[in-house]
């Protein structure tokens, strides 16, 4: 097959903080350098969601007058509150009591996915080419197994794989470099990392799934700059998450809710987990005659420090959360994310500008990851995360939370993550069955009534874009073995076993309610689905989440 | 043959609407705003007939604020030769739309200007209409098929219960249903061309048409939202219900 080519010299997938910052570094080093981002959402920020606690420290760097720039960063943090829920008290734990990641003094209330907004229009100023609604779905090497680039998806596909009417090939971008910042569980860079074994040396990843919903509140109830995180209910002991709510500009208060994908009952439903949280004593008062104006949900990588894949392969490099960099106590990853990025770009610049064999592996960018902040923090914190898979909440915490009140991460062990989330899962003999209450439509909601809320846009007729590795295992294994938990993780209830009469259940994917958030790429107990890229543009169209 | 097109931004037809806290409009902040759908089956249709040799040249026109820049750009990337920008921040009516348009049409002579039949935002289905008045045109709504023969216009529209056949002579006017194309996709290289297409910005003012308002929104209400749904466990309860509490039969 033959595709039209462009020619970069680097290309960057994901139009992310760490995509974004990564062009911006380049084009201030390099301004005659060309540099291409592409991203798979309808519009920049269609596809970013975070808190977000925002700190500034990698942007203070990139563009230190982002404030006279009109950087859209405005919301002080004015209050920390930090809540041990049971199912009917709350107990605030004081803030001198804290390890000092967990402080947030500082820091800002942000909408991350304005900011990439505003960061795009910082890159388009210096010249980067930031190509909205393409997604990049294949990874281009060379005979010398080098990365040269990728291929953006065909548009205009039938479902069953004919052509439409208005059907548009996908072009090939060559580079230099490509830079991978798809964020969390990218599904190039899953690819990439299966080829060149880029996680042989290091631990599985573990990641949670952030559901979060965006509400109107009573002004007489909002405090801007007010954070508020909670742990305990209504998780139980063994399941690692927790709540944040972030009181944002204009009356509007973000409330999100992570679980850990490590969770082990196939009954346990993320999604409803949320919708009960909400329903707690501390906290319903807050949405009282408050209105939900957005919905959205997105994994996030937890495995930090002992997590982080070989980050170069030859011709190319994974940036951001693509490798992840989130700090878990901390609750923040954006920094991070955009301090790699810019290391990056710094080596990619060295690299061109020697003019050497183009596509020979950035080593210098691990390199100067190691002796950067990013590594002193995820080093600090290592433990925090899977002391609380050993221990549980209680016991937990406690521990995690002595090392780093104590002795501020230097102790001499670092403890595993020794399985993938998916394995963690027990069996459905095992487990017991959660029944959650049923939505009242005010403060609690079913998944249809949610999924609206998150301006899906999916054009149904093309090939559908969840991929089962085995179209029986579903049905044969995942279904008597685990009941089904794909039906329950999945935030968007893509996933529907359905009974027909007389017939045997079948598994019913429906694809137009993606939300892009790939937690079924990492929870399915039998690996048997894979994510891939729909056609550019689809997926979710978040406004300021 | 110059073909003129007239494209707006609207708020992307898959984002969700709200009004605004204090009912004076919708919320436009942080809303994905594109090409209203019929203006990009309009520009789709003049693309066609510029492949099919039958155009020469195709210009596309939006009124609007100045990141309606962007609106244009997506048309040159689908393939219009120039833009014009009218630039405002007011929100213009129909009639207004129609007097600018008027003017740039003088100026650049087209022989045909295909419109969308309407704006997705206010429904108006007005502004085409008015144009070929005042430029003193034939006109063919909502159209669903076009064909041309040297000077002779053929437009099939669909209508209640079947389909009406009008025909007539350039210059004229076309407005867009749904039913006539399906529009492309623009290509990557195409959306780098466009960057150093030409794009005429003009300031509404300086053409010398009237731009106040006629009109005053006095308020704007989301629908009243529909009681929650009950289920009812037999017939009799249906009936009961439907007698008593609705109070329809």
């Amino acid at each position: 097959m033959t595709r039209e080519i462009m020619v970069y010299d680097v290309v960057i997938v994901g139009a992310g903080p760490a995509g974004l910052s990564a062009a911006i570094r380049l084009k201030q080093l390099a301004p005659t350098r060309s540099v291409c981002i592409l991203d798979k959402g309808a519009d920049i920020g269609a596809h970013i969601l975070s808190g977000a606690v925002f700190e500034t420290s990698a942007l203070d760097k990139l563009i230190p007058d982002w404030q006279a720039r009109g950087a859209p960063i405005r919301v002080n943090v004015t209050e920390d509150h930090w809540l041990f829920l049971s199912a009917t008290n709350a107990w605030r734990v004081p803030s001198w009591l804290l390890p000092k990641p967990l402080h947030n003094a500082g820091n800002y209330i942000i909408s991350l996915a304005n900011l990439c907004r505003w960061l795009s229009e910082q890159a388009t100023e210096l010249g980067v080419d930031i190509y909205p609604g393409f997604a990049a779905s294949e990874i281009l090497y060379n005979d010398q197994n080098q990365v040269i680039g990728v291929a953006t998806g065909d548009m205009g596909r039938a479902k069953n794989g004919t052509e439409k009417s208005n059907f548009t090939p996908g072009i090939a971008l060559h580079a230099s470099y490509t830079l991978l910042a798809e964020g969390c569980r990218g599904s190039l860079t899953e690819s990439l990392i299966t080829r060149f074994q880029l996680r042989k040396d290091a631990c599985p990843q573990t990641y949670g799934l952030g559901i979060k919903e965006i509400w109107e509140i009573d002004p007489a109830l909002h405090r801007p700059g007010k954070v508020m995180h909670t742990a305990g209910w209504p998780l139980d002991n063994q399941t690692y998450g927790g709540s944040f709510i972030y009181h944002l500009e204009q009356n509007q208060v973000a409330i999100g809710f992570v679980t850990g994908l490590d969770y082990q009952n196939p009954y346990l439903d993320p999604f409803c987990e949320m919708q009960r949280f909400k329903t707690h004593p501390a906290i319903k008062p807050l949405f009282l005659n408050a209105k939900r104006v957005s919905y959205g949900a997105r994994a996030l990588n937890e495995g930090g420090y002992q997590s982080i894949p070989t980050l170069v392969f030859p011709g190319g490099a994974l940036i951001g959360c693509a490798a992840g960099f989130l700090n878990v106590p901390k609750i923040k990853g954006s920094h991070n994310a955009m301090k790699s990025a810019m290391l990056a770009a710094e080596a990619v610049n060295n690299a061109l500008s020697l003019n050497a064999n183009p596509r020979i592996p950035l080593h210098a960018y691990p390199a100067a990851l190691k002796q950067s902040s990013v590594y002193q923090e995820l080093h600090q914190v290592r433990n925090f995360r899977p002391w609380f898979s050993k221990l549980g909440l209680f016991w937990g915490t406690l521990v995690a939370g002595f090392e780093l009140k104590l002795f501020q991460g230097r102790v001499p062990w670092t403890l595993k993550h020794p399985r993938e989330d998916r394995a963690r899962t027990l069996k459905a003999h095992q487990a017991s069955v959660i029944h959650y209450p049923k939505a009242d439509g005010v403060l609690s909601f079913d998944r249809a009534s949610s999924v609206y809320l998150a301006n899906i846009r999916h054009d149904e007729n093309q090939p559908v874009h969840l991929h089962l590795r085995n179209p029986n295992l579903a049905i044969d294994v995942c279904y008597p073995d685990y009941a089904a938990p794909e039906q329950r993780y999945c935030p968007a209830g893509v996933y529907e076993i359905i009974h027909d009469l007389n017939k045997a259940p079948r598994l019913h994917i429906n694809a137009a309610n993606c939300v892009h958030c790939k937690t079924c790429d990492i929870k399915d107990p039998t690996d048997n689905i894979v994510w891939t890229v729909p056609e550019g543009g689809c997926g979710p169209n978040y406004p300021n989440m | 043959m110059k073909i003129l097109v007239a494209v707006k931004r609207v708020i992307d037809p898959y984002a969700k609407i709200r009004v605004n806290a204090d009912q004076t409009g919708i919320e436009t902040h942080n809303v994905k705003l594109s090409m209203n759908p019929f203006d990009e089956i309009a520009l789709e249709e003049a693309l066609r007939l510029k492949e099919q040799g039958l155009a020469s040249e195709i210009i596309v026109i939006s009124i609007g604020p100045i990141q309606a820049q962007e609106t244009l750009r997506q048309g040159l990337a689908l393939g219009a030769d120039r833009a014009i920008l009218i630039q405002t921040d007011q929100d213009l009516e129909p009639l207004v739309i129609a007097q600018l348009l008027n003017r740039i049409s003088l100026r650049e002579a087209p022989q045909l200007i295909i419109l969308g039949k309407q704006a997705i935002d206010n429904d108006a289905n007005q502004t085409g209409q008015m144009l070929a008045a005042l430029l003193n045109w034939p006109q063919a709504t909502f159209a669903s098929k076009v064909t041309i023969d040297q000077q002779r216009v053929t437009v099939e529209r669909e209508i209640d219960g079947g389909l009406q056949t009008l025909a007539f002579d350039l210059p004229g006017i076309i407005t867009t249903d749904l039913r006539l194309n399906t529009p492309r996709f623009a290509k990557l290289p195409n959306i780098m061309k466009a960057k150093s297409k030409p794009l005429e910005i003009i300031a509404s003012e300086t053409l010398g048409i009237d731009l106040t308002p006629r009109l005053t929104t006095l308020s704007i209400k989301p629908p009243p939202i529909r009681p929650k749904g009950i289920l009812v466990h037999s017939v009799d309860e249906l009936i009961d219900k439907l007698r008593f509490e609705a109070k329809v039969i």
